[in-house]
């Protein structure tokens, strides 16, 4: 029997080159991308299936530019999840995707973007993070603001600190709490929003992170002056099947797999402060 | 031949000779019949299956068979089961697979439904597949499994002439007048002869007609027809107020009404069950013993329960207000943003199989009431 | 009017205030009540009030998908709730939920806004019972946070 991957519900087989521990409990996976190469948006997302076990929806957190490596960042919280941190190089995952709407790295030409993470939220940032730094002449100010619970937690250590030590962005990382051997800042992510310059007027900003931090950043981007229609936040709802077709991921209208999972805060804004919808 | 749009008139006598060519041309047939207290959908093998002088008499959370005093085959109106199951399977393997090696391989899936015959399709079921025709082949991703088993489908649709006591298809503007998606659809005539006016509804429709008895209808014939349809269209049980129900209802997501149906509502899921458009779905990743063979399975599913939302260690829908409002909202509000339509067709199935007897319809009117200003007298 | 005056002079937030400072603000303020579920104010939602609370206990919240509303803190008789109004964009950031039978005098956010800009000694000497009472605040979180009773480090 042919290994062939046909219709959107099949998943494709890749195989894990490489598996590099981020934190205690958080991996990065690069897989071998099919012969011409994986081509997705920044902040799309992919169905990873472990064999015999499951299927969870994982960001791509890898650069576009590069398509024959295909990365994901996962966590390791769940039965599915588990098993795929368990696996190394030479296993396979299945891989059934590009889905949803990703960042809004056009629309966001031309204005000043700030790109706010918190935790594994970076993950689904990175994509566009890399977009932003390899075609920055088309981008007024950029600055990445990007927090997480402790020093220990923090993904991609070695290129957040490429980051900070870049001219033409201005990169700032916060931990919630800290030992002795931090020397940087600690409080919460929306509290560096006051160390950056955010023209209202023409910000961008991508946030992604846990919803209730996004709800809270949200909240003083708007008091800082940025509208709704310039702030775009990344969704999580149960998936199934990221092809719209399940029903399980809807927000009101709204599927977050397929309108999403980013969405312009304009239309999730009423949505999101309803309890339980 | 006859055309597209062209009546005829085939008398009763003749009328199995139509579900066997059916079957001779090598289609499976499903049709109405009579089991367990209801007429439900099944195979069947030709007319001596139909609830001939069945009809039901339903109601909120009630529904009864009673005897007709003639011999109408289609005399009764929608029952548990629409023809959802036909196309969207209750289970259906997505595919399957098989370890080699610490590497894997999916396997290709060998897909080759039987080809049906839908017979008695009423107008509201023929809306509903309309609407599963545009989520499951209509969109950017077609479901291959719904795609064969739709393919080749023939239906005989029937225009209604005994509307129910939970129907409301004249409100939402999908019947009881069959308009599209048939190959022929028949009007039962039980004045004077017992007798089928049907009209064509395909080339397909028209070459098995050829098969069959029949006779163009006269004017009398078709002007019998039409009555039939219009007076259904005057005695439906229910009726709901469809337009700009959508801001209605999405914005008065904290209504006081939501809480007060949440005090009835048992989360059964019974109204998604039978409820012709509901198309919610889960599935079902499975192993063999050894853990080298896996298959995943699509199974049917329904927003009432704690799983579909299931986020981070908890669903998000944990109330059975929310769930019941997600379910409602859904089918008459956000369906318009999705797909352009309602996805309620008036069918009534969710008010007659609700074991207590909750009525979309009035639970509708009663948020419009708290929220329109009041007539003036 | 008499019986609003009176109230607020018995509340401990305002009892450093003198009587025509009372009077003055009196204009602001309202009497409310709440049952045991009622929202005295939601996230999102336009930030208009100000609540000093007489009786019964309110519990900040913040609604977690997947896990359902979680407490913050609580405030009880004698105690205040409600800082949005005072800081454009005027949203409420937390829920508030009554968890008893809540009295409590609200305070019309604009007018008490308006009323603290045009006495500005007035409105200094609120900003000072609304700082401590913030600062305090602070400080309990940051022992909150600290999650000493676990044994995580």
């Amino acid at each position: 029997m042919s290994a062939v991957a046909s219709g959107p519900w099949t998943p494709t087989p890749l195989p894990i080159r490489g598996v590099t521990r981020e934190t205690r409990d958080t991996f990065t996976f690069a897989l071998d991308a099919p012969a011409d190469g994986f081509r997705f948006a920044p902040g799309q997302f992919n169905m990873l299936y472990v064999f015999g076990v499951g299927e969870v929806p994982i960001s791509v957190s890898g650069d576009p530019a590069r398509p024959e490596r295909l990365l994901h960042t996962v966590r390791a919280v769940g039965a599915v999840t588990r098993a795929m941190c368990a696996l190394r190089r030479g296993k396979s995952i299945g891989v059934r995707g590009p889905f949803g709407h990703g960042w809004p790295l056009d629309e966001a030409r031309g204005r000043d973007v700030l790109v706010v993470a918190g935790g594994l939220g970076l993950a689904p940032l990175r994509p566009a993070i890399y977009h932003l730094l390899r075609h920055r002449e088309r981008y007024g100010r950029v600055a990445i603001l990007y927090g997480a619970r402790s020093p220990g937690e923090l993904l991609y250590r070695r290129e957040l600190e490429r980051w900070c030590a870049r001219r033409e962005v201005e990169a700032r990382v916060i931990v919630d709490r800290a030992g002795p051997g931090w020397a940087g800042p600690v409080g919460a992510v929306p509290s560096l929003l006051a160390r950056v310059k955010v023209p209202p007027g023409s910000t961008v900003a991508m946030v992604c992170g846990p919803e209730v931090m996004m709800r809270f950043t949200v909240r003083d981007l708007e008091r800082l002056g940025v509208a709704r229609e310039r702030i775009f936040v990344s969704l999580e709802r149960d998936m199934k099947c990221g092809l719209g077709l399940c029903g399980h991921c809807q927000l009101g209208p709204h599927f977050v797999c397929k309108d999403g999972p980013v969405l312009r805060y304009d239309r999730v804004a009423e949505l999101i402060h309803v309890r339980e919808v | 031949m006859a055309q597209i749009g062209e009546r005829v008139v085939v008398e009763r006598e003749h009328f199995p000779d139509l579900l066997a060519a059916l079957r001779a041309e090598g289609h499976r047939l499903i049709g109405p019949t009579v089991r367990d207290g209801a007429i439900v959908h099944a195979e069947i093998q030709g007319v001596e299956d139909l609830p001939a002088g069945w009809t039901s008499e339903q109601e909120a959370g009630t529904y009864r068979l009673r005897r007709r005093d003639d011999g109408a085959l289609f005399g009764y109106a929608a029952g548990p089961q629409s023809w959802k199951q036909s196309f969207f399977a209750p289970a259906a393997r997505l595919w399957h697979g098989r370890l080699e090696g610490g590497k894997f391989l999916v396997l290709e899936e060998d897909r080759a439904p039987p080809r049906l015959a839908l017979v008695g399709a009423r107008a509201c079921d023929l809306a509903a597949l309309a609407i599963h025709d545009r989520i499951f082949l209509g969109e950017r991703y077609v479901d291959p499994d719904y795609a064969e088993r739709r393919r080749g489908a023939f239906v005989v649709a029937v225009q209604c002439g005994t509307p129910g006591g939970t129907c409301f298809c004249a409100s939402m503007g999908t019947g009881p007048r069959v308009r599209y998606g048939f190959d022929l659809a028949l009007t039962e005539l039980l004045e004077g002869r017992h007798r089928f006016v049907v009209e064509v509804g395909s080339e397909a429709g028209a070459a098995l007609l050829g098969r069959v008895a029949h006779v163009p209808a006269d004017e009398g014939d078709a002007r019998d027809a039409d009555t039939v349809v219009e007076i259904a269209a005057g005695r439906m049980g229910r009726a709901l107020r469809a337009e700009g129900v959508r801001d209605v209802l999405l914005r008065n997501l904290e209504h006081p009404r939501w809480e007060e149906v949440a005090g009835r509502c048992l989360a059964c899921a019974n109204c998604t069950l039978v409820c012709p458009t509901c198309f919610c779905a889960t599935v079902e990743d499975t192993t063999d013993l050894a853990g080298a063979e896996a298959e995943r399975v699509r199974r049917w599913d329904s927003c009432f329960t704690l799983d579909h939302s299931h986020l981070h260690g908890g669903p998000v829908r944990t109330s059975i207000k929310s769930r019941y409002r997600q379910w409602l909202t859904h089918k008459v509000a956000s369906w318009i943003d999705q797909f352009g339509m309602s996805g309620c067709v008036g069918c009534g199935r969710c008010i007659t199989w609700c074991p207590v007897g909750i009525d979309l319809t009035e639970e509708v009117a009663a948020i419009r009431a708290g929220t329109e200003p009041q007539e003036v007298r | 009017m008499e019986r609003i005056e009176s109230l607020l002079r018995k509340h401990p937030f305002l009892s450093g205030l003198s009587d025509e400072e009372i009077r003055f603000l009196a204009g602001c303020a309202a009497n409310r009540r709440f049952s045991p579920g009622d929202l005295l104010f939601r996230e999102g939602d336009e930030a208009s009030a100000f609540y000093l609370l007489r009786e019964g206990r309110v519990a900040l919240e913040v609604n977690v998908p997947g896990r359902g509303p979680l407490q913050l803190q609580s405030c009880g008789e004698g105690e205040v709730v409600g800082w949005a109004w005072l800081f454009p964009p005027y949203r409420w950031q937390l829920d508030a939920r009554a968890v008893e039978p809540v009295a409590a005098l609200a305070f019309d956010g604009r007018c008490l806004r308006e009323k603290m800009e045009q006495d500005h000694d007035l409105g200094y000497a609120l900003a000072k019972l609304m700082l401590y009472e913030v600062y305090q605040r602070l400080l309990n979180v940051r022992l909150q946070r600290l999650d000493l009773y676990g044994n995580e480090p």
